[in-house]
């Protein structure tokens, strides 16, 4: 009669959130990895004369890894905010909320399918580039090292998002004024070295430039800031904003009443 | 040790006082009722129950363990059933349930899910999406999700509101077997029929604390009644019963009485007074009865 002495619901958590996103891939993988490949094809046609940002690096080249990048940052958010909101106003958060998961196990959950959801993406963006513009081999740790980091960051954010969000307009707010202008202006598109030394300092504050900068490093050994820099800040970040979303959901913040 | 226990439990809500020093225990295997009107506080004390709700102040426990310092305990000892239907579009029915087993950390339940699907009538809907499930079906969705787990407790919040007849009696049969086989069952409900047929003992909450707590059967016997209901042509009520009865129209009345004698001697009367009796019934005890009074004695009362 008694269940014998169960386990964490962990993992389970872990593959619901990742079914959530993959029955539905057609809008979740496929369209951001269109998307992606329409900047590509814009911006390289209109800024192919552009100087080399680093030497050796065509501007194409240049393009890939900061677009790659900037999709897998969006749509880690995306994956962990827009599942908290709907679960949220439609009722079913309550199933996450009763099982004896604690505040650890949730949080660390919706962070790991965020993750695969940006990681997915990722590779999508590539797959679809790669035959068309080769790439330096790259340095796989430094690659990894980022791409994890970069999208932690933003699925912590969006569970963030999700969890203050009450409506669906209020996530989107976060999403325009708050995700796209830090993606847009993290250097995906121009290497900060181009830009006058009043707004280099602003892209300093911004988290994702680090995450971009570092990942691009992975493919070209150059980079705006050294990788090392790079990932002590992005990591700091992520592991900041971890510790306080933890908080938030132990304290059941707009969750628990 | 009692299956769920209330110390002095309190919630506010802004300017509401959801939970006013609620206290209560409910014996395990008993089969309780929680009734009140609404916003008496019942699913407020069930959201607590599921660790939903904080209470700012008293404790709770399930099955001996407190609902915040062992809420894991706690949370595995109990199967609650929201009262709003909820699900999740992205799953089908066996889905569902093989999700809401793996967040108690059940991995190889394949078994009671079957059988959950059979009693619930849901095993020609397992494939199916929850999306494409009626409100009932979905309802009983719900029902086996709080039973994944074979929770000691099971609570129910409204279970039958909007539940066909014939889905009510597959789960009201359900729910008394598991009560049967030692589960102990906490139930609200606005059907106080409902509440009358299956609870052991009742609770009667308002304003957010109990007013009465009682067997079923004392509350029937001290706040209600059999009642004589006569319809008499042409006449008044003889004054000598007139002083207890109350007139509901078109000739009916109704008479209080306690036993058969106080049947015999109201229609002796009625034949001393030369009354014509049309029609003549003699009413059962309800709860209906017991809650109107308890919740007018209470408004009285303020």
């Amino acid at each position: 009669m008694t269940p014998s002495p169960a386990a964490s619901g962990f993992p389970t958590l872990v593959r619901k959130e990742v079914l959530r996103f993959w029955k539905v891939s057609f809008q979740t993988v496929l369209a951001p990895v269109v998307t992606t490949l329409l900047y590509l094809v814009v911006f390289a046609h209109a800024l192919a004369s552009h100087v080399e940002p680093f030497p050796g690096v065509s501007y194409v080249q240049f393009l890939v890894p900061g677009l790659a990048m900037m999709a897998m940052l969006q749509n880690a958010f995306a994956n962990s905010s827009s599942s908290l909101i709907q679960s949220k106003i439609t009722g079913n958060i309550v199933f996450i909320l009763l099982p004896p998961l604690t505040a650890a196990e949730i949080f660390a959950a919706y962070l790991v399918a965020a993750m695969v959801r940006g990681l997915v993406v990722g590779i999508g963006v590539f797959a679809a580039t790669l035959w068309l513009i080769p790439l330096p081999v790259p340095n796989v740790l430094w690659l990894v090292a980022f791409a994890v980091v970069g999208c932690g960051l933003l699925g912590t954010m969006g569970i963030i998002a999700g969890i203050w969000s009450e409506k669906f307009d209020q996530l989107a707010a976060f999403q325009n004024f708050l995700v796209m202008p830090l993606t847009f202006l993290a250097g995906v598109f121009y290497s900060m070295h181009t830009l006058p030394p009043f707004w280099q300092a602003v892209s300093h504050l911004n988290p994702f430039f680090y995450a971009i900068d570092g990942f691009r490093y992975g493919f070209f050994g150059q980079s705006d800031v050294s990788p090392w820099a790079s990932l002590a800040i992005a990591t700091g970040a992520f592991a900041a904003l971890s510790w306080t979303t933890l908080l938030l959901i132990r304290r059941g913040y707009k969750l628990r009443h | 040790m009692p299956a769920v226990e209330a110390v002095g439990v309190a919630k506010r809500f802004g300017r509401v006082q959801a939970l006013d020093g609620l206290s209560l225990a409910v014996a395990e295997g008993e089969f309780f009722g929680l009734l009140g009107p609404n916003g008496a506080g019942k699913t407020t004390l069930i959201s607590a129950l599921g660790g939903l709700v904080r209470p700012d102040a008293g404790t709770l426990s399930v099955m001996g363990h407190d609902v915040g310092r062992d809420f894991r305990a706690a949370r595995r000892a109990v199967g609650i059933v929201p009262q709003e239907i909820v699900f999740d579009p992205f799953f089908s029915v066996r889905e569902t349930l093989e999700l809401q087993s793996g967040y108690f950390g059940l991995r190889h339940n394949g078994a009671w899910i079957d059988e959950l699907l059979e009693r619930l009538a849901l095993t020609g809907k397992a494939r199916a999406n929850m999306r494409s499930l009626s409100g009932g079906m979905k309802r009983r969705v719900m029902v086996a999700q709080a039973l994944v787990h074979r929770p000691p407790v099971i609570v129910l919040d409204e279970p039958t509101a909007g539940v066909d007849v014939e889905l009510r009696q597959t789960l009201w049969r359900f729910v008394r077997e598991l009560n049967a086989a030692g589960h102990t069952i906490l139930l609200t409900t606005h059907y106080l029929e409902e509440a009358q047929q299956l609870c052991s003992r009742i609770a009667m909450m308002r304003d957010g604390r109990v007013v009465a707590l009682d067997s079923t059967a004392n509350l029937l016997a001290s706040f209600s009644g059999r009642v004589l209901r006569v319809q008499l042509e042409n006449c008044d009520l003889p004054p000598i019963l007139a002083a207890q009865a109350t007139a509901e129209g078109a000739g009916w009345w109704r008479i209080p009485v306690q036993d058969s004698a106080h049947v015999e001697n109201a229609l002796a009367r009625l034949r001393e007074a030369g009354a014509t009796v049309a029609s003549l019934e003699v009413a059962e005890p309800e709860l209906e009865e017991v809650f109107v009074k308890l919740m007018h004695r209470d408004e009285a009362a303020q």
